[in-house]
């Protein structure tokens, strides 16, 4: 394995060509990877930031906050479970927002949410015709102050403050108190306004107990009414979720298994290559599974370095590219994930040139082998 | 202990391709002393290199026994044959094949390296091969910034690193000119005899045999003496 690190050290140009096409597959995985978080990070933000352990739809609503209704008979059936702490009202209408000093067309796409229980980095409800902006709406040239006229019926929000991740299905989130959201619900969406007291879902708080038995003990006490979700699952529902991460994991595995075949090319070219090399080597006493452990150290090593290139140039993208201008969230996770599934390609890849390793020839280095 | 370092026995291979067979060595006898040098003499596809691959283990036999030292290989499995190569013999190759990467120094460390890993003792032979073979001030040296000689003097040391019983050069002056070739067979013939190694030296220039104890000669696999 030393012989074969030596030569990565002394004679590196045998290797820029390699190091140089998995930099950039490492790149475009990395890149890939940080668009489909993105996407889902402004898809589900808003679902994603609930602190509850449970959310709850009527059950024709296939989960959906539009659709769903709760009746407040049913919120107070789940009050008084004993599995229950708190519960709190949720709902939402997207809108588009006119922000002051933009053209009039310009609208910011924004989700307008009503919310009792604050989610996570979202401070108690502010005062009434006021929000907590998803600090996306920075892209939009919104400023804290700023008074955004939302949906057809131009109903003021004045924006007081910024919070992170709280995007839904693509747009900014704004944080009102319920009578807010109700207010703006009524005024632009008629056909969908709620009487007091009605939430389109309810969020629950449990007594700290299993997540599965308090959602089973609210769909039991509410009979067939309501449909109760983990905040994962909820999430899941949302329209577009689930076929956003199967497109684009596809995408992510054909990406690996051109890495794959990128270094098993190359290996098994060296492998060729080297036959002479390994010949002599395997005449002199080398064994077999040394002369592969040292193949695959390179393309270990070769791999690692090409991921380390990529894994700064995305954080580097990432930081010159201006927040909400594309959805690209780069995170520790999504690089170690994308080194640790290059590093395994990497192996995968050599293992291809473990036969041409073991059918090289002692024999061959003394001339031939008659 | 035994007297002589090769000892082979009545030994045949035999190559199967489709329905023929060719017999590449046939019914070998050759004994080699303990600090004997010996040169193979015989043309192209004679038989010269296949016997040098099943004495140095590299290869096995059909018929026959093959012992080297104290060892009987005849019935060694791959891996114990690697180990032996490892341990018991050395080899100069006739294309020289050193390790294009490494230094003269490293080039002789490397057969530590795959086989026994002592460590210092092995760098300090190194050290001491390369003094006795005059390449000391090369030693850092690439092959590729060594001359012909050099490199054959560094193969020679290499085959010396695991201090073997037996030395196998395959045409070690082919590819050297005639003054050069005289130089290496010298050196080779005082490091044999300085050590009591035993060689043969795989050769078709009868000129080289001046410099062995004894010629044995094979033709279309059959030793004559």
């Amino acid at each position: 394995m030393r012989l074969a690190l030596r030569e990565l050290v002394r004679r590196p140009g045998r290797f820029v060509t390699a190091t140089g096409i998995l930099t950039l597959i490492a790149i475009l995985l990395m890149f890939l990877g940080g668009l489909l978080d993105g996407l889902i990070r402004t898809s589900t933000g808003a679902v994603r930031a609930q602190d509850v352990d449970a959310i709850v739809f009527s059950e024709s609503s296939q989960a959906s906050f539009l659709r769903s209704r709760i009746e407040p008979a049913t919120r107070a059936e789940i009050d008084r479970l004993e599995v229950v702490s708190e519960t709190g009202g949720l709902g939402v209408v997207q809108l588009g927002a006119r922000v002051p000093g933009n053209g009039p067309r310009d609208l910011a796409n924004v989700a307008v949410w009503g919310y009792e229980l604050a989610p996570i980095g979202v401070p108690d409800p502010p005062a009434a015709g006021e929000a907590w902006a998803d600090e996306i709406l920075k892209s939009d040239n919104v400023e804290i102050g700023d008074q955004l006229l939302v949906g057809p019926a131009r109903t003021p929000i004045t924006v007081v403050g910024w919070v992170e991740n709280t995007s839904y299905n693509g747009q900014s989130g704004l944080w009102t108190s319920v009578d807010t959201w109700r207010s703006v619900l009524t005024a632009n969406r008629p056909d969908a306004a709620l009487a007091d007291g009605v939430f389109q879902a309810i969020v629950v708080r449990g007594t700290g107990g299993d997540s599965a038995t308090m959602i089973a003990a609210i769909e039991t006490t509410s009979g067939d009414g309501v449909i109760a979700l983990t905040v994962q699952d909820a999430i899941n529902e949302i329209p577009g979720v689930t076929e956003q991460q199967t497109t684009f994991n596809q995408i992510l595995g054909v990406t690996v298994v051109i890495a794959l075949v990128v270094i098993a090319l190359f290996f098994a070219l060296l492998t060729v290559e080297r036959s002479a090399l390994y010949g002599m080597l395997k005449a002199i006493g080398a064994r077999s599974r040394t002369i592969f452990a040292g193949l695959v150290a390179q393309a270990v090593v070769v791999t690692l370095i090409a991921a380390i290139i990529a894994g700064l140039a995305v954080i580097a993208l990432d930081l010159l590219i201006p927040p909400g201008s594309i959805p690209l969230y780069i995170s520790a996770s999504r690089i170690i994930t994308s080194i640790v599934l290059l590093l395994f390609a990497a192996v995968v890849g050599c293992a291809f040139s473990l036969r041409r390793v073991l059918g090289v020839d002692p024999a061959s280095a003394l001339g031939s082998s008659q | 202990m035994t007297n002589s370092a090769l000892h082979m026995s009545n030994v045949r291979k035999v190559y199967r391709m489709a329905d023929t067979e060719v017999v590449a060595l046939d019914h070998a006898e050759l004994t080699v002393a303990s600090d004997e040098i010996v040169a193979l003499v015989g043309p192209s596809g004679s038989g010269k290199t296949t016997l040098c691959s099943i004495a140095g283990g590299i290869l096995s036999t059909t018929e026959g026994s093959v012992t080297v030292g104290d060892e009987e290989i005849t019935a060694y499995s791959d891996k114990q044959l690697t180990v032996f190569r490892q341990n018991q013999v050395g080899f100069v190759f006739q294309s020289v094949n050193l390790v294009p990467f490494l230094t003269a120094r490293e080039n002789l460390l490397v057969v530590d390296e795959l086989g026994r890993r002592e460590g210092k003792p092995a760098r300090q032979r190194a050290d001491r091969l390369l003094e006795e073979l005059g390449l000391t001030d090369r030693s850092k040296n690439l092959p590729s910034q060594l001359s012909g000689g050099q490199k054959q003097r560094v193969a020679i040391g290499r085959a010396l690193m695991n201090e073997p019983k037996l030395v196998l050069f395959d045409e070690p002056t082919s590819a050297l000119d005639t003054e050069l070739g005289s130089q290496v067979m010298e050196l080779i013939r005082s490091e044999m005899k300085s050590r009591g190694t035993a060689a043969i030296v795989v050769t078709h220039d009868e000129r080289i045999t001046a410099y062995c104890d004894r010629t044995v000669h094979i033709i279309d696999g059959v030793l004559a003496a």
